[in-house]
């Protein structure tokens, strides 16, 4: 079979609007998925043992099931409670993207959360007396004192974890999302293409994914080098 | 439930492949010189930068029509279940398997380069070299991520859906799809897939307690 490059240029600007969903997912992802992530570390570093346990269940419930099966729950749950809490009685129709924002931020926060915890654990006890000692706050210790110091730990893991996400929104095919890959199948079902779309595909996933770890070993290497 | 059935062979039998060709890339890594050392890296970094579901899709659409037409044709017409369960297990082993090769490399990097050298002074050759000095203390090492590894691929397997494999996700759509019980479908397999979670983790446990020598305590211990 022959690869006709022709069917690939034809096709770049809808593999661009595609790729752009991709990056969306990937930025709402990592920020959200962070923050929520954060809130989770710190939850389950919590003298509150019921605070700390749901925490760790949430963590471990998260992590134990494949997110294409997360994605499915949120899928066909996110409707329904919109039309409960909305008191229609019935469900609401959501878009294909909110339901997508809403998986990875729950989903990809189990991941970050265990991330942020080891960094809080590689930080001297002394950091946390300290700021007990001067009086701070359980809030602005964290904030000031003990988060730049645990993020700034294990940096390198969590840019790594971010490439793994940008891989993993890949998955927002099974419900017909239009990301990169999604806008690839769509195109290689109408014109019968499925060769040099996949391929095409893989090869711009690579270069993001092959450049961005360059990336997170230089820095390695460098933090390395700046810790002591 | 089928997909259960289908869930774990694909996982296991990928799991079987995976450890094969996992440690002879990340041992052809860890040589000398030679091309090997390259090529292991390409493995490596083409398996590793490409997601699951793109390579999944590579295996089952793109490989048949690169190969001859009577092959192509061949992997084409083989029966339903087996039609994706083929491409999916060689897809996930091999994908598992890149990921082995970079722990197996670690581990055989992180030994002490006087291991190395003692057992070529006594004279063992380099496959004897690997095979009883190296690969052992270095699985010993590498044994609580590999353990994070058995436990992923399980949840891996879900990806074979995309390609027509019914396994344990796809039994839950389809039931979700016919009866429309959202909440039991789901539910049940949820909790299947924690079961399953909670004993690969059971098992790759005992083995770390079983595998662990005296000398070794502090780098055979749990993270």
């Amino acid at each position: 079979m022959m690869v006709d490059l022709s069917a690939i240029a034809s096709a770049t600007p809808y593999l661009l609007s595609g790729l752009w969903f991709t990056v969306q997912i990937t930025v709402v992802g990592v920020t959200g998925g962070i923050v929520f992530g954060s809130l989770l570390a710190v939850a389950r570093l919590s003298r509150n043992r019921l605070v700390s346990t749901l925490a760790t269940a949430y963590v471990n419930l998260m992590r134990s099931i494949p997110l294409i099966l997360v994605i499915f729950w949120v899928f066909f749950l996110v409707p329904w409670a919109i039309g409960w809490m909305t008191r229609s009685g019935r469900p609401v129709a959501v878009g294909a993207s909110l339901t997508i924002f809403v998986t990875f931020v729950l989903f990809e926060a189990a991941y970050y959360a265990e991330i942020v915890r080891a960094g809080f654990r590689s930080i001297s006890p002394g950091q946390y007396s300290a700021c007990e000692a001067l009086g701070l706050s359980k809030f602005h210790a964290y904030i000031y004192i003990l988060f730049p110091q645990a993020i700034r730990n294990v940096l390198p893991i969590l840019l790594t974890q971010t490439i793994v996400l940008f891989q993993d929104t890949s998955l927002v095919y099974v419900i017909s999302a239009t990301d990169l890959l999604g806008a690839a199948t769509k195109i290689a079902q109408r014109d019968g293409r499925l060769v040099e779309m996949y391929l095409t595909v893989g090869v711009i996933y690579f270069v993001v994914c092959y450049a961005a770890s360059q990336f997170v070993k230089q820095l390695q290497g460098r933090l390395a080098y700046g810790a002591r | 439930m089928n997909g259960l059935g289908w869930t774990l062979s694909l996982a296991l039998g990928a799991w079987t492949i995976a450890l094969i060709v996992g440690t002879l890339v990340g041992v052809a890594r860890t040589l000398p010189r030679g091309i090997l050392p390259r090529l292991g890296r390409v493995y490596v970094e083409t398996f590793r930068n490409i997601p699951l579901l793109v390579q999944m899709f590579f295996w089952y659409f793109v490989l048949p029509e690169l190969l001859p037409v009577r092959v192509g044709m061949a992997i084409k017409q083989m029966d339903p279940p087996w039609g994706s369960f083929v491409p999916a297990l060689i897809c996930l082993g091999l994908f598992t398997a890149a990921r082995i090769a970079e722990q197996v490399r670690a581990g055989i990097q992180a030994l002490p380069s006087g291991q190395m050298q003692a057992a070529s002074a006594l004279g063992f050759g380099q496959g004897n070299m690997y095979r009883l000095i190296l690969l052992p203390q270095a699985f010993r090492i590498i044994l609580p991520t590999l353990t994070n590894e058995f436990m992923t691929i399980f949840k891996n397997t879900s990806v074979a859906l995309t390609i027509g494999l019914v396994e344990l996700t796809a039994t839950a759509r389809e039931i979700n799809e016919n009866t429309f019980r959202t909440f039991e479908a789901f539910g049940v397999v949820t909790i299947v897939y924690l079961v399953i979670a909670l004993l690969a983790w059971q098992i790759m446990h005992r083995i770390e307690r079983a595998a662990q020598l005296p000398a070794l305590a502090g780098g055979g211990a749990r993270p």
